[in-house]
């Protein structure tokens, strides 16, 4: 099997894996990094959205050997050292943006990508933006509210639902 | 699903190589072939990666005015880099599936594809495109021959699309918002010979040219009210035969219209 490197969160890792791994797989069986949650597995939920040198990918959907080499960004590398969410994250508590929470690691990593794009986006380019990104629980509406807090846009006027 | 071995090479001459043993297949951005893989329809003894081919990826433009873009290039990237050239293209691009699957998919990976909703073929045959191969170039008419099917020989990579720039274009997509492929999406494109109409998701054999149309346009008639035959439409749970010809009279004239 072939050796597989990848600085994950600023961290090189290294593990053995079949060519058929699938980049979620890895991350999560190998790795033990289970903050990348897998939803369908088909591509089309974005649960297991993380970014691969620098831009969001659905890790479902990529070969883990398509990322060796590479920086990895996941879930579990947001929040700091000691544990405090960051920006993007608390607004989620803050506004309720989560229920169950299955989707939340790909929406955070999905929201942290656009953001990155466009520090101040309009609501409606926040959900064009998550259009790749299923949640079944919240209907949406709080989680495109803290992401429009998280980057710093007043929220107050949009009613929680 | 199955095992596999895996390649990645770096240069187009060794991925040419690499594809030459047996039942070797290309994977490019891998957002259609990975699901096909997970669902055993296909079993490669051997993936070649074309991802690690830096010739192949980039948007660059011609002393000719035409437009090219490499094989590999991605979709947000094309939708990025082709903004300035070819504004319809790279909304085109822009708007395909999500953006974490335009940060992965490439062009090449979906006119090799030839899905019959996805929307570049619909860009390439409207724009009269040549798909530049490893070993030859292939005039768009030419290539798209039926549901999945390309002139591409076994083996065969596309390295870069060529695209003669329009002086106006427009492309109109009904979404399928479940899987985002388009119901019927219509391509339409200006050129000092003529209008092409491309219509991409309508039809069984895949993207073809609605040429009543186009002919209609150059007499000088209006599209009023003007559908191709419903014959030898798709029909699915999304929409019968004579709902996606009745889409892509009412889609041409939106583009139409955008364009004026």
């Amino acid at each position: 099997m072939p050796e597989i490197n990848m600085v994950v969160n600023g961290r090189s890792m290294r593990a053995e894996a079949e060519p058929r791994a699938l980049l979620s797989d890895f991350l999560r069986e190998d790795l033990s990094l289970t903050g990348t949650h897998v939803g369908c597995d088909t591509g089309q939920c974005g649960a297991c959205v993380v970014h691969v040198d620098g831009v969001a990918v659905k890790s479902c959907n990529m070969l883990a050997v398509e990322a060796a080499g590479c920086e990895v960004s996941t879930i579990e590398g947001q929040a700091g050292p000691d544990g405090t969410l960051n920006a993007l994250q608390q607004a989620f508590q803050d506004h309720h943006g989560l229920q169950c929470g299955f989707c939340t690691p790909g929406m955070v990593m999905s929201a942290a990508a656009l953001l990155k794009e466009n520090p101040t986006p309009s609501e409606a380019e926040v959900r064009a933006h998550l259009e790749g990104n299923l949640c079944r629980c919240t209907g949406y509406h709080n989680i495109v509210k803290a992401i429009l807090a998280a980057s710093g846009q007043d929220v107050s006027g949009i009613a929680a639902e | 699903m199955y095992n596999f071995e895996f390649e990645r090479p770096g240069s187009v001459a060794e991925a040419v190589a690499a594809l030459k043993s047996e039942e070797a297949q290309a994977l490019g951005g891998g957002q259609t072939l990975i699901p096909t893989l997970k669902q055993r329809l296909a079993a490669p003894a051997k993936l070649v990666s074309l991802g690690g081919i830096a010739e192949m990826k980039g948007v660059c433009l011609n002393d000719d005015g035409s437009l090219s873009i490499g094989g590999g290039t991605t979709h947000a990237e094309v939708a990025r880099a082709a903004a300035a050239h070819y504004p319809a293209l790279a909304a085109l691009a822009g708007g395909i599936g999500d953006p974490a699957v335009r940060n992965r998919g490439t062009i090449g990976g979906s006119l090799a594809n030839n899905d019959p909703s996805a929307c570049y073929p619909s860009a390439a045959l409207g724009s009269g495109a040549t798909i530049v191969t490893d070993r030859r170039e292939i005039a768009a008419d030419d290539y798209f021959q039926g549901l999945f099917t390309t002139a591409l020989d076994e083996g065969e990579i596309i390295t870069s699309v060529r695209f003669p720039v329009p002086e106006k274009a427009n492309y109109q997509k009904f979404l399928q918002p479940a899987s985002r492929f388009a119901l019927v999406g219509v391509f339409v494109a200006h050129y000092a010979g003529g209008t092409r109409i491309a219509v991409t998701g309508a039809s069984e054999d895949g993207v073809f040219r609605w040429s009543a149309a186009e002919e209609a346009l150059a007499s000088g008639a209006a599209l009023d009210g003007m559908a191709p035959e419903a014959d030898g439409m798709i029909a699915d749970l999304h929409g019968t035969k004579a709902y996606r010809a009745h889409l892509t009279g009412v889609l041409t004239r939106r583009a139409l219209q955008a364009m004026a």
